[in-house]
């Protein structure tokens, strides 16, 4: 009986070795072929580089342009997921504590638009906004942000407050304390595992948005994924620089993750039950 | 409580977020819905034309070649990611050492945009693998995936289940570890097997997880993009186009904003369908347990 659970466990073993080994593979290519000349490249992509060539990054880097984009992509993101924050509790505070015909029916129809894909509006939401955008398109990109991430968040949010009793806020009152005081100080601190969940969930989408930006940001203001989308066309010509481009922008998000290991898996499954 | 006090409330909880909620996703989505009937070019409009967009979309063979090609993808991804997240979630739950870093490496993938996964594995199957297969004579690589329809299609399910893998294995692993473990004791007790346990104690106690999953993997289906242009660019010959990509190129590459717009709404009406089908299904699953 014990003798077959522990070959059971290193069947186990073995598949997750080799899958894993599947999952990461893609990585160590481009990590090794990061440091190579293009010829080393194309005569084996799986050997280890002989020396270690820093060239392709210093040449990605400028093509990408990266510390401009990379800061570019911390400004939107941290500004979009600081919104959300601060919009979407506050209005999930409100339609969760107001009892009336109307605030039912907002949040359903907030809850109904997460079912509309971006496509369905994207050509129309062009022509509208187009002014908007060449005035400011940062900004008007984290316009856009907040409005369609807005009903993920606020639902997120009134699953939570909605479990927590009424009596707090109306003890609070009782003691004086107005709507405001009563959701920054009383509220926001008890809802910090959402707002863990929330800042993930916006932060990986809008890091990594690909189709909105594309659409909206110019070259000066482009992120990290519309600079890497640079080497996309130049494949036949500079494998290397791309493999080095490729990893500058994956390795921002990657050490936030490694870093922050625990906050995401946990926000992730608690976003996934509500 | 007085009218003036709700007003206020109102004004500063909600206000303001429904507003941008309004302008950015209402008004462009009813917008869009009016354009349909109408001969709009992208600027304005001069007189309505009834359904002419739809006939037209609908006469279009590029697209019937893009929604079959779209809802085979949605299949095959939905079951394919859902089978190897599961697959992916028992694993990293049968109390391994080294769970936690399988855990991670499995989840890694998915922090990364679909663009730059597009890119690495166009590396992959256009450069890499031909080389390794020369190098060692394996005739299954021969070719770049990336050159024929169907070889197309498979990569793009590959790429698409090592991406989104991970993040649905979180979400079954949430349902495995919330089973309560005196009901599994209760069961090996009454020397149930393990496969059984899966089949009639883990899964139907968390259904929930599958629920959820299905309609993530559904959605995604449907909108996939970034890895979509990335990896087979719609090529060859516009025929690995997915619905999302299809639409980017009627309006903005070829100027057909009516038709366009209207295969948008088309597309809009499948994902609602599609989830309110599937979530319908799903719930009543959870009910039965």
């Amino acid at each position: 009986m014990k003798s077959q659970g522990r070959t059971f466990r290193k069947i186990i073993f073995a598949v997750g070795s080799v899958l894993s080994f599947a999952y990461v593979m893609p990585f160590v290519l481009v990590f090794i072929n990061a440091f190579k000349p293009k010829y080393d490249i194309l005569r084996n992509p799986l050997s280890w580089p002989k020396t270690l060539d820093w060239t392709n990054f210093q040449q990605a880097m400028e093509k990408m342009n990266f510390f401009r984009s990379l800061t570019n992509s911390i400004i939107i993101t941290v500004i979009s997921v600081s919104a959300l924050i601060v919009f979407s509790s506050m209005l999930a505070f409100y339609l969760a504590r107001t009892k009336s015909k109307l605030s039912k029916v907002t949040f359903l129809i907030l809850v109904a638009s997460m079912i509309v894909p971006f496509q369905a509006l994207m050509i129309p939401f062009m022509s509208i906004f187009a002014q908007f955008v060449s005035l400011n398109n940062r900004a008007a990109l984290v316009f856009f942000y907040i409005g369609f991430g807005v009903a993920l968040s606020t639902f997120l949010y009134h699953g939570f407050i909605s479990k927590i009793p009424m009596d707090l806020d109306e003890a609070a009152a009782m003691d004086g304390a107005n709507d405001l005081t009563i959701f920054w100080k009383i509220m926001f601190p008890m809802l910090r595992p959402v707002t863990a969940t929330v800042a993930i969930v916006n932060a990986l989408w809008i890091w990594n948005d690909f189709l909105l930006p594309r659409l909206v940001l110019t070259p000066e203001t482009q992120t990290l994924p519309l600079s890497t989308y640079l080497f996309y066309g130049q494949y036949s010509t500079e494998y290397g620089q791309a493999m080095a481009g490729l990893l500058l922008a994956v390795l921002p998000i990657i050490v936030f993750y490694l870093i922050l290991q625990r906050q995401f898996i946990s926000g992730i499954s608690t976003g996934a039950v509500k | 409580m007085n009218t003036g006090y709700k007003v206020r409330k109102f004004g500063i909880f909600a206000a303001l977020p429904l507003a941008i909620f309004s302008v950015v996703l209402v008004l462009p989505f009813a917008q869009g819905f009016f354009l349909t009937f109408t001969n709009w070019n992208g600027f304005k409009y001069t007189e309505f034309s009834g359904v002419a967009n739809y006939t037209k979309s609908f006469k279009d063979p590029a697209f019937w070649t893009t929604l079959s090609f779209t809802l085979k993808f949605v299949v095959v991804s939905l079951v394919a990611v859902n089978v190897v997240a599961f697959g992916l979630a028992l694993l990293v739950t049968a109390k391994l050492r080294s769970s936690t870093i399988l855990r991670t490496f499995f989840f890694v993938p998915n922090l990364i945009g679909g663009v730059v996964l597009g890119v690495i594995w166009q590396f992959i199957f256009n450069t890499a693998l031909i080389s390794i297969s020369q190098r060692y004579s394996l005739p299954f690589f021969s070719d770049s995936w990336l050159n024929e329809t169907t070889t197309a299609f498979w990569a793009l399910i590959i790429v698409t289940v090592w991406q989104s893998s991970g993040y649905m294995m979180i979400i079954y692993i949430t349902g495995l570890i919330s089973i309560e473990q005196d009901v599994l004791e209760a069961a090996r007790v009454d020397g149930a097997s393990a496969f059984r346990t899966l089949m009639t104690i883990k899964i139907p106690l968390m259904a929930q997880a599958f629920t959820i999953s299905l309609f993530l993997t559904l959605r995604n289906g449907f909108m996939a993009y970034d890895v979509n242009v990335a990896l087979t660019g719609g090529g060859p010959y516009r025929t690995t186009e997915l619905i999302s990509m299809h639409i980017f190129q009627d309006a903005f590459a070829f100027g057909n904003f009516g038709t366009g717009q209207s295969k948008a709404v088309i597309m809009f009406l499948m994902v609602a369908t599609a989830a309110l089908v599937q979530v319908s299904i799903s719930k009543r699953m959870e009910v039965q347990r």
